[in-house]
């Protein structure tokens, strides 16, 4: 009944830790604006997209504990991409695939 | 588990058996609670992670289908103002995360004091998007039947022409206080001329997205501060210690989960049309 009770309850985690995900956020939100404002062609939503999903990943794994969460809860938020995954995939497939000009239709 | 007949409600937490009075009798002990816990609200952000995707999904296909466009009405869009925003709000993520630390150290005041900052910032933001709104109404670029393109193209256009020389403090000032000039109000045959334009029809389509995705969002700040209003409530009764902090837990990756959807709503709706240099705030 007692088999590894306390090893999800977590300690708190350093004051230095949060301030420097928290510097690091700040690093790419800069970073994001400043390419946002060149002309990298279509790049730059590239560009966007993955800096905003490396700042995604460390508000998760950091300020969200997921570091250090039960694999179930990891498994979940798996779940939940690999999903969302699915859905723009089908839906673009459906749009992009529409029209003989190569537009949407 | 009980040896007498009295409901467990009736028992104080000196007379509770054995256990702590947060646990709940279906579990094992207060970790296994926790984690339980913690799978629940991850359960939840699955759904609200296809909530807002739907939303990116729509968002999606628009900007492929007027990318052009798109890139223009963007442009409408205060940079400056947006990226105010994101650093309120990832400063915000930073208070709430501290404000669990304080409870699993069980100090209470201080967790008051974080979920306190994390209010502020959270209404700085929502103060800021105020603003941001009330300004769209004003060059009728709201996606109702007043719906004017051409007029605002040239409000922006004045905008930018009269702060091209002002220095950026107090232009972010005047974006909140003084007097901003707007041209009379376009008639409703104008109106009605410029709705014809396929382009107009087009960005107004960025807006719809943009009014859709950001209030969802500001609704869901709002939810934050009665959640927060709520666990301030016990933590000022000193509920939480190193034992037992999840509700804290909980409206943090609530108010995470908040935070990451501006983080992608950020670039995808102020930084589209970024690079070609018009971007500027008013």
């Amino acid at each position: 009944m007692s088999h590894s009770e306390e090893s999800h309850i977590h300690g708190p985690a350093s004051l230095v830790l949060y301030i420097a995900n928290f510097s690091a956020l700040m690093v790419l939100t800069v970073l994001t604006i400043w390419a946002g404002m060149q002309d990298f062609g279509s790049l730059n939503t590239v560009i966007a997209l993955g800096i905003a999903i490396v700042k995604a990943v460390l508000v998760i794994l950091f300020f969200m504990h997921v570091i250090h969460s039960s694999p179930l809860t990891k498994l979940t938020i798996f779940a939940s991409l690999f999903f969302l995954a699915i859905m723009i995939l089908m839906i673009l497939s459906d749009y992009l695939t529409r029209g003989f000009t190569g537009g949407l239709n | 588990m009980s040896a007498t007949n009295t409901p467990h409600s009736q028992k104080g937490p000196e007379t509770t058996h054995g256990h702590h009075p947060a646990l709940a009798h279906h579990f094992v002990s207060m970790s296994q609670q926790h984690e339980a816990n913690i799978l629940g609200m991850w359960v939840f952000l699955v759904t609200e992670v296809l909530f807002f995707g739907g939303m990116f999904c729509a968002y999606t296909v628009y900007r492929i289908k007027f990318n052009t466009v798109f890139q223009e009405a963007s442009n409408q869009l205060d940079i400056t103002l947006g990226c105010l925003n994101t650093v309120v709000l990832i400063l915000s993520s930073l208070t709430m995360a501290l404000a669990v630390r304080s409870a699993q150290m069980g100090k209470s005041k201080e967790i008051l004091g974080y979920l306190a900052a994390t209010a502020v910032l959270g209404a700085m933001f929502l103060g800021v998007k105020y603003f941001e709104w009330k300004h769209d109404f004003q060059v009728h670029l709201v996606p109702r039947a007043d719906f004017c393109w051409e007029y605002a193209k040239e409000q922006r256009k004045h905008a930018d022409h009269h702060d091209k020389d002002v220095a950026f403090l107090p232009k972010l000032i005047g974006k909140f206080v003084g007097h901003h000039e707007y041209d009379p109000a376009p008639t409703i045959d104008q109106i009605a001329q410029d709705q014809k334009n396929p382009e107009s029809q087009q960005a107004r389509m960025f807006f719809v997205l943009y009014f859709a995705m950001t209030g969802v969002h500001a609704i869901h700040m709002i939810v934050g501060f009665g959640l927060i209003a709520a666990v301030a409530f016990f933590a000022s009764k000193n509920t939480y210690g190193p034992e037992y902090y999840t509700p804290v837990e909980v409206l943090g990756l609530y108010w995470h989960f908040v935070d990451i959807v501006w983080i992608f709503l950020f670039p995808l709706l102020y930084l589209l049309g970024a690079h070609l240099g018009a971007g500027h705030g008013h």
